[in-house]
Parts: C-alpha cells; sequence; structure tokens
C-alpha cells in the first residue's frame, strides 16, 4: 500500500486530489489522483484535461492498483564483483562508483565506449538531463532510447517532409475531420481514449468515415466503415498506388504543390514504376480491388482526410518510406496545415515526444537540432557552457547493443526501460549485457530480466513520485505531478543523471529544483531562435530572412523564464510556445497554417518511395509473419499494469493468435500450448484464434517475460531488421514457423503465496486480488500427485486441512489447502486441458471464510447448487429430503404416504421414513408452509 | 349372507414376515379375489418390518412405528392368520401342509417365506442363557431386558446387523465391545478407508473393536460371565450377541424334497422344483445367490405376486444392491461392486476434516459401484446410475461432486 503523504508534496491538497498525466500511451490523458484516508488512491479523468475531458480507459483507471511497493526497487545495490550478488549501499558509494566507472571507461577507451539507454517513460526533464551529459559532456550521441523502437520511423519521415520533427495537427482535427484513415493502429485498445474521441464524432456526425488498414481484423475494425486487411508490410504499395491515382482523378492540388513543395515529379515517378494500376496494388496487397478503389475514391473526394498512423506503419524496415508515403498523399491534395486534415503520428509512450524534443535520441542534438549541422553545435554548446559537444551520430538502439556485444561498448547505463524484453533479438542483448564491463540501471522494480545484468541498480522514484512534464502526441505538454512520498531512497532520474554529472566533474548540473531543468529546456529552445514572440510563419520573418534557416519551430519561449509556483500551476500546452504581447504564454494547437515548412526554403518535400518488402522474406523453413504487438490491458513489460488484478483479467495469458487453417496446417490446437520459433530465437504459448488474423499471418504479444512466464519473451523472436534511415527495428514482420508443443500434463495453482516454479516445464505467473494464479503445463509425468501437490505448496503439516480429489487412469487431480475455513492454496492438474474455470476459485480467496456450498463444491471449481437444497434427509433409501417431500406434497395434492411413494419413491425401501413421511403429510394438510421453509 | 362365489382357489403362505406378506400385498393388487389366502407364522405377531429392529433395539422407535400388518389388516383382507403357529410338515402329493398346532390346510398353491436364521457359532457355550442372536422382537426384548442391568456386551460379528446391535445397546447403557474375525468392519460393504473412518467415528460415541479376533469359548457357568479369544485372552460379557451372519431357512422345505441347493432354488418366476410351490425372501437362492437386504426381495415379491396373480407376465432379475449403516451419527452408503478390477477406474475424493470419504468405481464410462462416508446425499442419485447404467463419460470430472453439480451447468 502507497504510505501516507506529507503534505509538501502535495501540489494541491489531498482532498482536491492532484492532476497529473496517466504514464500510459501517448494520448497523454489528464488524470486526478486522490489519496484516500486509508494510504490508497483514486484515480479519475481529469475532466479539464483536452486530450480526454475526464474520460480514462482501463489501464489508466486501475492506475491506483499499480502503486504498491511489491517488487518495488527502494535502495541503491551493487555486485562487489562480477557474479556476486547485489548488496544494498549508500547512495553516496552506489553514485560514485557509476561515476568513476564511467570516467574510467571514457579515459581509457574514448567516450564512443559509454551509452545511455533511456526512455519514452522518461519525463522530459529527466531526459534533457541524460542528453545534455552525454553529449554535451561525456562527449558521445552514444544516447538512444526506445522511442526507437516506436516512432523514429515518423520522426525521420517529418524530418525528410517538413525539415523538422513536427506533427502538423491536434486530436481535435479527428472530430473535424470528414475521413479518418488509421493505418497499423489498433487504436481502440492501443489509445483507446482517441478512438473514444472518434466514436463519439461518428455518433454526432455520422458522414465522418473510418477507414483501418490493417493486416488484423481488430477491434479497432469494428467500428470502421471499411477495413483493409493488407498483406503485412505492402503499406507502401498501397499509398504509391493511392498517389498515383489522386494524381489521375483530380485528387492534386496543382496551386499547393507547386506553391509550397518540391520533389512531386521524382515520387510519382518512383510510384508509378509498379502502383499507377490499382489492380496491381491490390493483388500485391492482397486485398480486393473493390475495398481498394473504395478508399481511392473516398480519400480522392474528401479534402477533410486524417490519416493516422502508428506502429504498424514505424515498426518496419521500410518505416519512414511508409511515412513519407502517405504525407506525399496529404501534400499532393494540400490536405495538410487546415483544421481536419493531415498526417498524424500516434506515438506509442507518454513522453516519445518529449524525448524528441530534448534531443534525447543518438542522431539529434536538442531541442529539435541536428547533430550534424555545425551551427547547431555551436548553439548548443555555447548555450550549455560545455567543455565539448558530440560530432556524430551515436548507436541507434540495436546498434548499441551489438556494440556492446562486440565490446565496443563497454558501459551502458539502462534508464527505464527493459530492453532483455523489448529489443528485437533481445537474447542477443541478455547476452551483450553478460559480458559488459559496466552495467548500471536506473528502475522503479527491483526484479526485471534486464536488472539481473545490473552491476549497479539504482532506485528511482515512478508514477505519483515524481515531477515533471510529459508531450503527448498532439504536442502538448502537460505536468505529471507528485502525491506520493518517494519510498525508500528513490530518487528522481534527473537529479541522479545530476549527481553522477557533478561526480565526473561537470558544471552545469547543480538544479535545485526541476521547474528549473524545464527552464533551461525552455530557453535552449528559443536560444538562437528569432525573436521569442514570434512564430515561424509570422509574415514579419521576411526581416529575419538571414536565420529564418536557423528558425526552429520548436520553440518554448513563452516559458522561459518560468518559476517555481508557474510551473506547478502550469496548464497543458501545445508547443510552439510564444510569449504574447501582455506577457501571457500561449500556445499553438496547428502547424503550417501559412503553409511554411522548416526546411531552409521554407517548402515541404514529397520523398520518392520505391516500395520493397520487408527485410526477411517467409520461406519454406520460416513460413508465417510474426507481427507483434499489446494487447488492451497490459503495458509493456508489465512491471506497472502487470500489478493490477482487473488489468490481469483481460488476457492473462501469453498467446499465439494464428488462422485456424494455419493451426490445422501446422498441428496445433486452440487451447494447446504451441513453439513459435524463428532464425533467432523461439517461445513457448497458448494458441488461440479470434483475433481477425489472416491466413499466413501470426500475433503473439509483446509483454511477457521472464518474471511471469517461462518462455514468452517475444522479443527473442523478432528480427533485428532495421529501416536504413530510423534505425526502427521490424516488430512487425519476422518469417517465423509454429509447431505443437506437446505436454503430459496440464494444471493450475492458485496461492496466497509464492510458488517456486522451478523443474516445471511451462508456467505463467497471473497477478490476481490476495492471490497469484500459476498456469502450468508439464512433460515429466507426475508419479504421485499428492506428495508432487503438497511439496509445490510447500505444505508439511500432515494434520493440514487438506482436500483432495482423484482420477488416477485419467491423470486428473486436485487438492485445496484451507487453514479455518480459509482458503490458501488450491491445485489442479489434468493430462488434457480441461480444466475448471479459474474465476470462481480465485472469487473465493477474497472471502475470509467459505461456507459449506464453496467447499463441497471447491475441487469441482463451482459451487455446490443451493437451489438443489433438498433440506434435511427424511428417506435415506432414495435421499428424498424434508423440502423436497413438502414441496411435491403441496404441488402435487399428495394425500396419502402410498402417494407420496409413487410420486418420490421415498419411504418404498425399508421404510424407516414411513412415519416421518405421515407427519410431513398432516402438517402440510393441517397449515402448508413447511415447502416454503428453509 | 354373501352372495354365492365360486370355491376360490387356496393360498397358503409359510411366513408372516416382510418378503411373504409384501407378496400377498402385490397379489392382492392384482387379483384380491383370486385366493383364499392362509398365513402361518412362527412370530406370535402380525407382519412388523425387521429392519428397524436396530431403531427399535436403540430406542428411536416404538413397537407402534415398525407394525407393517397388525392383524386387523388380515381380517379386513379375509385372510387367516395363525401366528405362533409354525409348519412342520408339507405332502406335496395331497398338496396340504400340517402346523405345530396340528392344524392341516390344503394348497392350490404354497409360497414359502420361511426367511433365514441366525448363524450361532457352535463354540463352547454358545447355549448358555446371556447368548443371544439379533433376528426378532424375542431378541430384542432379550437384549433390551439385559440392558437394564448395564454391564458388559459383546458382539460377534462386525457387519452391518451386529454394529446396529452394537450401537443400540451402548445406546441402551451398555458397555459394548464388538469381536470381528476381519481386520476391517462391513468388509462386505466398505473399502478399508470407509471402514476406518467408521471405525473412528464408532469409537468416539463410545464402542470397542477387537478385529482380526477369534472366539474360542463363551464362558460361564449358569449364565454367559465373559468371552475368551483363541489367542487366550478373555473379556466380561453380560450379554453375548451373535451376528455372525445368517443362514436360509430351508429344513421344511428341504424334508418335503423341494430341490435346494445353500436355499431352496428357484427359477426367474420365483417357482420352485414344484410348479405349485413358490418362494422368496432370504429362503431361496436364484441364479446362484442369495438375498440379505430387502430391495431384491421387493422386486422378488412383485414378481412372485404377479405370477401367483396369473398375470405372469414378469421376471425376477437381480439388481445390484445398496446399503446404508441405520446408526445414527453416521452417514454411510455402500452399493455394487466396491471393489473394482483391472479393468475398473476410481473417483476418489477425501475431505478428512468434514469427515467425509466418497469413492466411484467405474467401467466402461458407466457407475458399477459407490462408497460414500459422510456425505451420503448423492448415494441413491448413484445407486440408480449404477443400475441404469447410465454412461457417464461426459460428466466424469463432476461425477463425484454430486448430482446438483452434474445437472448444474457446466463450468
Amino acid at each position: 500500500m502507497s504510505p501516507p503523504l506529507p503534505a509538501s508534496l502535495l501540489s494541491s491538497p489531498a482532498a482536491a486530489g492532484v492532476l497529473s498525466t496517466c504514464p500510459y500511451c501517448g494520448v497523454g490523458c489528464g488524470v486526478r489522483a486522490t489519496v484516500q484516508t486509508d494510504g490508497s488512491v483514486a484515480i479519475e479523468g481529469d475532466g479539464a484535461h483536452p486530450a480526454n475531458g475526464g474520460r480514462l480507459c482501463v489501464k489508466g483507471s486501475a492506475l491506483g492498483e499499480t502503486l504498491d511497493l511489491d517488487g518495488r526497487l527502494l535502495y541503491p545495490q551493487v555486485r562487489a564483483a562480477a557474479g556476486a550478488p547485489l548488496e544494498r549501499v549508500s547512495w553516496d558509494a552506489a553514485l560514485e562508483r557509476v561515476a568513476s566507472g564511467f570516467r574510467r571507461i571514457v579515459d581509457t577507451h574514448g567516450p564512443d565506449a559509454v551509452a545511455f539507454y533511456v526512455s519514452g517513460q522518461l519525463l522530459t526533464e529527466d531526459y534533457y538531463i541524460a542528453n545534455k551529459l552525454m553529449k554535451g559532456y561525456i562527449g558521445s550521441a552514444n544516447i538512444d532510447t526506445n522511442s526507437r523502437l516506436c516512432m523514429s520511423s515518423a520522426v525521420a519521415g517529418h524530418k525528410r517532409a517538413f525539415g523538422a520533427d513536427l506533427v502538423p495537427l491536434c486530436y481535435d482535427d479527428l472530430e473535424l475531420a470528414d475521413l479518418i484513415v488509421l493505418v497499423g493502429s489498433n487504436a481502440a485498445w492501443c489509445h483507446p481514449i482517441l478512438f473514444q474521441r472518434i466514436v463519439a464524432a461518428r455518433k454526432l456526425r455520422p458522414e465522418l468515415k473510418l477507414i483501418v488498414i490493417d493486416p488484423r481484423r481488430t477491434a479497432t475494425c469494428e467500428m470502421a466503415d471499411l477495413h483493409l486487411p493488407l498483406k503485412a508490410g505492402t503499406d507502401v504499395w498501397l499509398f504509391n498506388g493511392l498517389l498515383c491515382y489522386l494524381e489521375r482523378h483530380g485528387g492534386a492540388d496543382r496551386g499547393f504543390v507547386a506553391g509550397h513543395t518540391n520533389g512531386f515529379e521524382a515520387a510519382l515517378s518512383a510510384a508509378q514504376v509498379d502502383c499507377s494500376d490499382p489492380a496491381a496494388v491490390a493483388r500485391i496487397c492482397k486485398v480486393a480491388e473493390a475495398d481498394l478503389l473504395d478508399f481511392y475514391q473516398q480519400f480522392c473526394a474528401t479534402q477533410k482526410v486524417v490519416t493516422a498512423f502508428s506502429q504498424g506503419v514505424n515498426q518496419s524496415s521500410a518505416g519512414t518510406d511508409k511515412v513519407n508515403s502517405i504525407i506525399n498523399c496529404h501534400l499532393l491534395g494540400g490536405r495538410i496545415g487546415q483544421p481536419g486534415m493531415g498526417p498524424f503520428s500516434i506515438t506509442g509512450q507518454p513522453n516519445a515526444m518529449g524525448g524528441r524534443e530534448v534531443g534525447g535520441l543518438a542522431n539529434m542534438l536538442a531541442a529539435h537540432m541536428d547533430l550534424d549541422n555545425a551551427a547547431h553545435r555551436k548553439t548548443v554548446q555555447t548555450f550549455w557552457g560545455s567543455p565539448t559537444l558530440a560530432e556524430r551520430p551515436g548507436l541507434k538502439a540495436v546498434e548499441l547493443f551489438a556494440a556492446i556485444d562486440s565490446g565496443r561498448v563497454k558501459a551502458v547505463w539502462i534508464i527505464a526501460t527493459n530492453p532483455v524484453v523489448s529489443l528485437p533479438d533481445a537474447d542477443l542483448v541478455r547476452r551483450a549485457l553478460g559480458k559488459c564491463e559496466l552495467v548500471v540501471a536506473s528502475d522503479i522494480v527491483e526484479q526485471s530480466d534486464t536488472n539481473g545484468f545490473a552491476h549497479i541498480l539504482l532506485p528511482a522514484t515512478g508514477w505519483g513520485e515524481k515531477d515533471g512534464t510529459v508531450t503527448n502526441s498532439e504536442r502538448r505538454i502537460s505536468r505529471q505531478r507528485a502525491f506520493l512520498a518517494a519510498p525508500g531512497e528513490a530518487r528522481p532520474d534527473w537529479q541522479i543523471l545530476c549527481e553522477v554529472g557533478r561526480r565526473m566533474g561537470y558544471q552545469g548540473f547543480d538544479f535545485e529544483s526541476v521547474h528549473q531543468v524545464f527552464d533551461e529546456h525552455a530557453r535552449l529552445s528559443a536560444h538562437d531562435n528569432g525573436s521569442t514572440n514570434r512564430r515561424p510563419d509570422d509574415e514579419c520573418d521576411n526581416e529575419h530572412d538571414s536565420d529564418v534557416s536557423g528558425r526552429r519551430v520548436f520553440n518554448l519561449s513563452g516559458l522561459c523564464g518560468i518559476d517555481r509556483a508557474q510551473y506547478d500551476g502550469l496548464q497543458p500546452v501545445q508547443w510552439p510556445v510564444r510569449r504574447t504581447p501582455c506577457g501571457a504564454s500561449e500556445g499553438t494547437p496547428r502547424l503550417f497554417l501559412e503553409h511554411r515548412y522548416a526546411h531552409a526554403d521554407g517548402r515541404a518535400r514529397f520523398v520518392a518511395t520505391a516500395a520493397r518488402s520487408p527485410r526477411h522474406a517467409l520461406g519454406v523453413e520460416y513460413p508465417l509473419v510474426l507481427n507483434s504487438g499489446r494487447v488492451r490491458d497490459q503495458w509493456h513489460t508489465m512491471t506497472r499494469s502487470g500489478k493490477s488484478p482487473r488489468l490481469a483479467e483481460h488476457i492473462p495469458e501469453p498467446f499465439l493468435d494464428i488462422h485456424p487453417q494455419d493451426a490445422l496446417l501446422y498441428g496445433v490446437r486452440e487451447g494447446a500450448l504451441a513453439r513459435v520459433a524463428s532464425r533467432w530465437g523461439e517461445v513457448v504459448v497458448r494458441v488461440q484464434h479470434g483475433g481477425g488474423i489472416t491466413r499466413g499471418n501470426a500475433f503473439v504479444p509483446i509483454h511477457w517475460n521472464d518474471q511471469n512466464a517461462s518462455d514468452a519473451r517475444i522479443g527473442a523472436v523478432v528480427n533485428p531488421a532495421l529501416d536504413p534511415i530510423s534505425g526502427q527495428p521490424e516488430f512487425k514482420h519476422t518469417p517465423v514457423r509454429i509447431e505443437d508443443f506437446p505436454v503430459s500434463w496440464h494444471g493450475f495453482i492458485l496461492s496466497r503465496h509464492d510458488i517456486a516454479m522451478d523443474g516445471i516445464t511451462h508456467w505463467t505467473r497471473i497477478r490476481g486480488r490476495a492471490m497469484q494464479r500459476f498456469e502450468l503445463a508439464g512433460r515429466e509425468a507426475i508419479a504421485d500427485h499428492g506428495q508432487w501437490a503438497r511439496q509445490r505448496l510447500a505444505l508439511s503439516d500432515a494434520e493440514a486441512d487438506w482436500i483432495e480429489y482423484e482420477d488416477r487412469n485419467a491423470g486428473v487431480y486436485r487438492a485445496a489447502y484451507l487453514r479455518e475455513d480459509t482458503i490458501e492454496a488450491c491445485l489442479f492438474l489434468s493430462r488434457r486441458p480441461d480444466l475448471p474455470s479459474r474465476a470462481w476459485l480465485a472469487g473465493l480467496f477474497a472471502k475470509d471464510k467459505i461456507d459449506e456450498g464453496d467447499r463441497i463444491g471447491l475441487l469441482s471449481g463451482q459451487a455446490a447448487d443451493r437451489a438443489a437444497e433438498t433440506g434435511p434427509t427424511v428417506c435415506s433409501c432414495f435421499g428424498v429430503g424434508r423440502d423436497t417431500i413438502c414441496r411435491a406434497i403441496v404441488s402435487q395434492q399428495l394425500a396419502s404416504v402410498a402417494e407420496v411413494t409413487s410420486a418420490l419413491r421415498a419411504g418404498g425401501n425399508c421404510g424407516s421414513c414411513v412415519p416421518e413421511i405421515k407427519k410431513l403429510l398432516d402438517a402440510e394438510l393441517a397449515a402448508p408452509s413447511c415447502g416454503k421453509r428453509a | 349372507m354373501k352372495p354365492s362365489v365360486p370355491r376360490r382357489q387356496s393360498l397358503v403362505v409359510i411366513g408372516n414376515g416382510m418378503a411373504g406378506m409384501r407378496t400377498v400385498e402385490e397379489l392382492l393388487k392384482l387379483a384380491p379375489l383370486l385366493y383364499d389366502i392362509t398365513v402361518f407364522g412362527a412370530e406370535p405377531h402380525g407382519n412388523y418390518n425387521r429392519i428397524l429392529l436396530s431403531p427399535l433395539l436403540a430406542g428411536d422407535k416404538q413397537l407402534g412405528d415398525i407394525m407393517l400388518h397388525d392383524r386387523q389388516w388380515y381380517a379386513d383382507h379375509d385372510i387367516t392368520l395363525h401366528a405362533g403357529d409354525a409348519v412342520e410338515f408339507i405332502d406335496r402329493k395331497r398338496r396340504y401342509v400340517r402346523a405345530k398346532s396340528g392344524i392341516e390346510v390344503f394348497y392350490d398353491r404354497l409360497l414359502i417365506a420361511t426367511g433365514s436364521t441366525p448363524f450361532i457359532i457352535p463354540v463352547p457355550g454358545h447355549t448358555l442363557p446371556g447368548v443371544t442372536a439379533f433376528r426378532d422382537l424375542a431378541d430384542v426384548e432379550a437384549m433390551q431386558q439385559a440392558a437394564r442391568a448395564a454391564g458388559h456386551a459383546v458382539v460377534i460379528g462386525g457387519g452391518l446387523l451386529g454394529l446396529e446391535a452394537a450401537n443400540g445397546l451402548q445406546r441402551q447403557g451398555m458397555a459394548v465391545t464388538v469381536v470381528h474375525v476381519m481386520d476391517s468392519l462391513m468388509e462386505r460393504q466398505l473399502d478399508q478407508p470407509a471402514a476406518a473412518l467408521l471405525r473412528q467415528a464408532l469409537e468416539a460415541k463410545g464402542l470397542r473393536f477387537l478385529l482380526s479376533t477369534q472366539t474360542a469359548e463363551i464362558v460361564g457357568e449358569r449364565h454367559v460371565t465373559a468371552v475368551r479369544f483363541k489367542d487366550g485372552s478373555e473379556i466380561p460379557a453380560d450379554l453375548v450377541v451373535m451376528t455372525a451372519g445368517v443362514r436360509p431357512n430351508i429344513a421344511l422345505a428341504q424334508r418335503a424334497g423341494i430341490h435346494c441347493e445353500r436355499a431352496i432354488v428357484v427359477d426367474d418366476t420365483l417357482q420352485t422344483y414344484d410348479p405349485r410351490i413358490y418362494a422368496v425372501g432370504e429362503c431361496v437362492q436364484h441364479r446362484s445367490a442369495t438375498f440379505g437386504l430387502v430391495a431384491p426381495i421387493w422386486d422378488q415379491a412383485r414378481v412372485c405376486g404377479a405370477h401367483l396373480a396369473q398375470s405372469n407376465h414378469r421376471h425376477y432379475v437381480q439388481q445390484a444392491t445398496a446399503t446404508k449403516l441405520k446408526v445414527t451419527g453416521v452417514d454411510l452408503f455402500s452399493a455394487g461392486d466396491f471393489v473394482g478390477d483391472g479393468d475398473s477406474h476410481d473417483l476418489v475424493l477425501r475431505d478428512p476434516r468434514r469427515g467425509v470419504y466418497k469413492r466411484l468405481v467405474l467401467k466402461d464410462d458407466c457407475v458399477v459401484g459407490a462408497v460414500l462416508y459422510g456425505d451420503v446425499k448423492d448415494g441413491p442419485w448413484y445407486f440408480d446410475l449404477i443400475q441404469k447404467k447410465t454412461d457417464i463419460s461426459s460428466l466424469r470430472n463432476r461425477l463425484l461432486f454430486g448430482q446438483a453439480l452434474c445437472t448444474a451447468s457446466p463450468s
């Protein structure tokens, strides 16, 4: 349970609750957190937040269940030597180890021998310090982030088309559009609130059409007017085809193209190579030509089109081209820079955008300035007054861990992310960390697949404890505010980074408060960036033509000099933020209203995107396409969402979703286990259908890992193919094969206490209310079930209250352990996957005493039917109860024992109950009542 | 003056017990006017429910509760009853019987329902006063008599009847020891685990048990004072009850030259080798089986009654039988073949804290046997499944949890 709060930590009285921002997806919903008197935290939507207007999805609503301290990392820990166990040390000792370790390696091997691998979960301020330390002081650009796995293709696409990483539009435009095209986005599950806004808008305006382009028929498709289940990886053909179609069918705005863009001809001819004929495109994309044309026609006929895209587009070896092929189509018709239209990258993480703004990626500098731009480097270095500055791009996520594996990078500091689970070819990551000279991890959890490799573990504050800002998909900067005390010795990441910076002997890390970090970030954005109260598309820019090229759209000039009170009161605002003449700060809902783009010439770029297939083709050995992604109620590697019993109910186990005919073809059965194997690795998960998977495709969720499953790290299977420009991995297309994973028994355990899983072939741990659930399967047959069960549950007491059921020939064994009528644990085993529902059993753990009916039914997995209550037995020969007899006497008007006997057989054998039956008859005939009794 | 009716045939019934009289009832249902009926009974009462002697002994029931047919009933049905007058001789040529009193009655049809007699182990002293069986009202009176003086009772035989007798005597205030040659109680109805639970329960009620113990001698001068065993040990006894089983009572039939083996051999219509003579109950042997429980005897009575009524359309088919122990506070049910064999499958449920043990024996997806201890509510249902040979494969995983759960929607 969360500790009580010192009032000092509350930015507003607890009663009123604290306004913050949800730490999950990129929608960035406002939440109001209220600490209850019992220490628990009530979560509700912030009605005033523009992103969600008070709505929250199930994950957000369950945030209160994720704040307990189970498994929290509370103290710094270090290993005395490699292989030695982690031991608690003082912050001082730990920070000294980090600083001296990095210092030593930088001094002996140069700055590029060290790296940071950070996270889109970090707050902007944390991110800013990490980037500043690595690029400005250590002097390497080896800082990359898990956002690389998420939206780096969108960043690259934006930069190619617009000259900077700019998202032109805002959420309101989804409601103002006449056509929304969702590409590679299961928004219904992954951005639920945004999707609900779309659904609500369609209720109000049925003429707002929704087209979904996705190889899977996801929940999102259920709401769509048209679903194009295109073949995985053929998006560029689809949009090149659209480009040709628009050009041919009057969907082009010649004036706009001529006036505001470059490169159209090249883009068109690249598209025309193989995409000018819709029929051919339909064949390549494996969609019905009629549906394809329907999509093209609607796009062509509608000016207000928003094309929103997510990982299905970004996570591809052609991700950047996919993004640009989409943007090309918007540029051709001038469908950009006006309300209700534009290409819209919907990011996956709460602060992927913030990371981009501070430059926390290996190929960026800071504040949307570029590493390969000398002027930018000068600007930043002078602003920072830093001793050095990285001169060339650093290693991107996948390359970074390859470099660790090859020994080029000898020290890595991993902050708030879990690469051993989330990166492609994740077994290589594990190998690499295993031999890395220095691995530092900052985290909020003690146990994770990655932290197991850390030489130094640093406890960071988590959501609800930390203070700072995040930026959502529509460029909206919102505050995350603390409403809980930092547990143990946990510290904010920006402080930890500053401490290390100071200990490495650097100036420029002496911040007293997080708002000072934000202020510096804001000032850097405005530094050398034109006069602070002008927007890039102000007409008066002509006076400044000299520095138009230096003008950056990302500009927080309106927030420079912010003080603590203003920072704490900061309302959600969309950058660029300028200062109005009257001194207020004003955000910017939309960019490009004047069609001035960030390229030096102010024009947008068409990019020639020659379509190409995914990096690794299918073959005989690996005939299926693996697609990985999120499920509705879990988040990333489950370190937070995995704590919530409510969230565990939706999808408790990792699974493989495939088409039933493929299941037949490859000999796997729904509900049974299957191995999913690629050239890089394998997992074993349960087979299911119904996820709308087309033939030849397979889907496995990304969340499960070695902490909660025996064999479900799908990252190990995913190929490390990268987009050549963005470096984003191809998570959506790995050639795999699947095969049956035979086991000799299936089972599950529900227990109030943790159960050791050693020696069990296959298992998944699931958080329940007041208990944990373990799904099990084994290969070695169990000789003595009773003994095995007692050992598993660590039950030594022979006198324990132990109920057991056995059907040995069927290999069925069930047992329950109770204490004073409270269920401690139960265990069900069977040779076949025919185990009873866990739901009712799980409910028993909520009771402090289970009743007779529960106990009788327990090992059957359901309550004994109270309706079938017959009352105390009267005729024991035929087991007829008093209530049954009374009911019969009344309902069938029985008048004699003989009639009762002929009706119910009662009294028909030994006859010893005949006198009682007589009594009941007399009683009933006198005053019909006992039938209603009991 | 009754209207003159053609002379009716004569049916003579030897034995005024449950089997004989149930047969007469079944007969009267079908052909109330077919016979002049004469009933001879060795005991000086109407017909009472022998099964209820245990509750009677225990004091749970009164004599009135266990009477099935009082003398008025015989009168109402024009049945001539000679109670306390045993038949001693059957003349099959002339077709008449002679009773102890000398009464002779001609028969067209004869029904032998002489039941069985308790087996008194012929150890030295078995004739001493204070040694009794547990078979009829007289025995119960004798036992209640002895019980008034409290003291020690020894029950020889740990079967169903012995345990009920022991329980009754203990309830009447005697210190009771049950002596059994086998190593577990009710071995014909219970498997070892159930028998063990039963023993615990009865010991908790104050009964003592000597298992795997053979009686050598019943000690006493004028009256029993002790029981000595093969191992030489000895325990005091003011009352010895022999419940070491029963023997079909066939002496009369044998003297009449009716074909008998262990009992009077009958066919599927309960007819003996003499076509005019039928037999029912514990004195018959049908397809090499003899009978001690009431259920099959009711079936025999139904078939035999039908044939006597000349509406002979029924055949007697042996059914599995179910047993219940009539000991208050001990719930025990057993039915069918609870031993099983190599091809049979067991379902077992153990809940010691609740004092529950259940075991079903399955064969070819049918229930063939059941032993229930502590929770017997579903016994009759399992018994029904056994008799109907219902295919339970679809219920297998829930079967042992009872009818309510099996009929409830699957989980």
